[in-house]
């Protein structure tokens, strides 16, 4: 049997990090394809039964990107979910998960290149790690 | 009868005969030794039902949510700042209350007592600061300090932060050089370590939201728990639905909890849910200066922001 390919989820914010997987699309980038995009109208959206029901489903990492401070097509989103991540990352790490599974950026829909280097990043670090253990109801 | 007793019960007669209040919320002496039970009673002749002792562990804050009367309620520290939050959180007016205020000596931990004894306890009194306690054939006298449920032995905040009246004199409030040693030593655990702590921590939970039920701060209309579509998590005892229970349950309290113990005092299988609780109560300390239940003017952390938060591991 094949081995399990690796799955990671990215909850990308409609105004920017999902434009600039667009743009970085259009522009040709390479970046890893071990992962999957979710469009959601601002990391604002992001709450941790998100995160962790794609865990439970088998994602083996999860990446959170949205505007950067001060760009937040609601103007404040981004700066409520900024605290509610680092609560959420550290209570993971807390409960001993590793918070490497676990990523956010911020990506303005211009940077095509920043998303490229972040994705294959995110990549780089969840590969090698292999699949999720812990917090696995049940792996697709 | 101790004197915060005798207080409380002429408060609350002279509160309800006065018509000042519709309900009067305090404890009356539980069915079992070391309990006592919430009750809300209506007429100022039920006031003498009315107790306080080491025993009143439970968070009345948690039987405000909603109401649309005028209130009387006894309130110690934890349970003041929980009235705190549901002011700020708009489930009750400052208007409606009427707070009697009790500075508070601890709660003592039954399950630390019992396990003291071989036979069933059936008698504790309080003398002062010893408890009095009859097992079986035996009796004996403890000292209530070394038997404290171990929040009270880290709380700073012993005295009601908002009240109307004084049930007693204010308790100087106690310095504690590290308060949160606990968290500090499940941190040092290696993440191995730390997973099969928790595995270990809610391996007999039964999920029965006991600890939902009994915390002031877990008033949704619906709970995350009893959401069918999409189910965020599943109804068994399988263990990654308990975790993911437990994990969603502390976090929704981030930034809210008082460390009142009342999810513990509820849990019928003496689980330390506070576990769960208190790494964000130190984080939030630790980031944001908070701790809740202290203002009424001000919102509390994940319903606010600074443009300066700390954004290090945001890449």
């Amino acid at each position: 049997m094949a081995e399990k390919q690796i799955k990671i989820v990215a909850f990308l914010c409609n105004w920017c990090s999902y434009g600039a997987a667009d743009l970085a699309g259009v522009s040709r980038m390479q970046y890893s394809t071990d992962i999957r995009v979710i469009r959601v109208p601002c990391s604002g959206r992001i709450d941790a039964k998100l995160i962790l029901s794609a865990f439970r489903e088998g994602a083996d990492g999860v990446w959170v990107s949205g505007c950067h401070p001060g760009e937040c097509h609601y103007l404040e989103g981004n700066y409520y979910a900024r605290r509610k991540f680092i609560l959420m990352g550290n209570l993971m790490e807390h409960m001993g998960i590793d918070k490497d599974r676990l990523h956010f950026s911020w990506i303005s829909s211009a940077e095509a290149t920043k998303f490229a280097k972040v994705a294959q990043e995110v990549a780089d670090t969840i590969v090698p790690m292999g699949p999720s253990d812990r917090f696995v109801k049940r792996a697709v | 009868m101790n004197m915060i007793t005798r207080n409380i019960q002429k408060h609350a007669a002279s509160l309800l005969k006065a018509e000042t209040v519709d309900v009067f919320i305090g404890f009356k002496a539980g069915s079992f030794p070391m309990s006592a039970a919430p009750v809300i009673i209506k007429n100022p002749e039920q006031a003498q039902a009315l107790i306080w002792d080491s025993n009143c562990r439970l968070n009345l804050a948690n039987y405000l949510t909603n109401r649309t009367d005028k209130i009387g309620i006894v309130a110690k520290g934890c349970d003041s700042r929980s009235i705190v939050n549901h002011i700020i959180e708009n489930k009750i007016t400052r208007d409606q209350l009427h707070i009697i205020g009790v500075p508070c000596s601890g709660m003592v931990d039954k399950t630390k007592i019992a396990s003291e004894f071989t036979d069933e306890i059936t008698e504790l009194r309080e003398q002062e600061d010893s408890l009095v306690i009859k097992a079986g054939s035996e009796t004996r006298i403890l000292a209530k300090g070394e038997f404290l449920r171990s929040n009270c032995l880290s709380c700073t905040h012993r005295n009601p932060v908002l009240y109307d009246q004084l049930a007693a004199d204010l308790v100087t409030e106690p310095v504690i050089e590290n308060q949160f040693a606990d968290v500090d030593k499940i941190e040092s655990l290696s993440r191995d370590e730390k997973w099969l702590y928790f595995d270990d921590l809610i391996q007999n939970c039964i999920r029965c939201y006991a600890c939902r039920n009994s915390c002031p701060l877990c008033f949704c209309p619906t709970c995350f728990v009893d959401e069918s579509n999409p189910q965020w998590v599943g109804k068994g005892i399988d263990s990654t639905d308990v975790r993911t229970f437990h994990f969603l349950r502390a976090y929704h309290c981030a930034g809210r909890c008082t460390d009142c113990g009342a999810c513990v005092e509820a849990c019928p299988m003496d689980i330390n849910v506070r576990d769960f609780t208190r790494k964000l109560n130190k984080d939030v300390l630790d980031m944001y200066g908070w701790e809740a239940g202290l203002d009424i003017k001000k919102r509390p952390p994940l319903d606010t922001f600074n443009p300066n938060d700390p954004d290090e591991y945001i890449k």
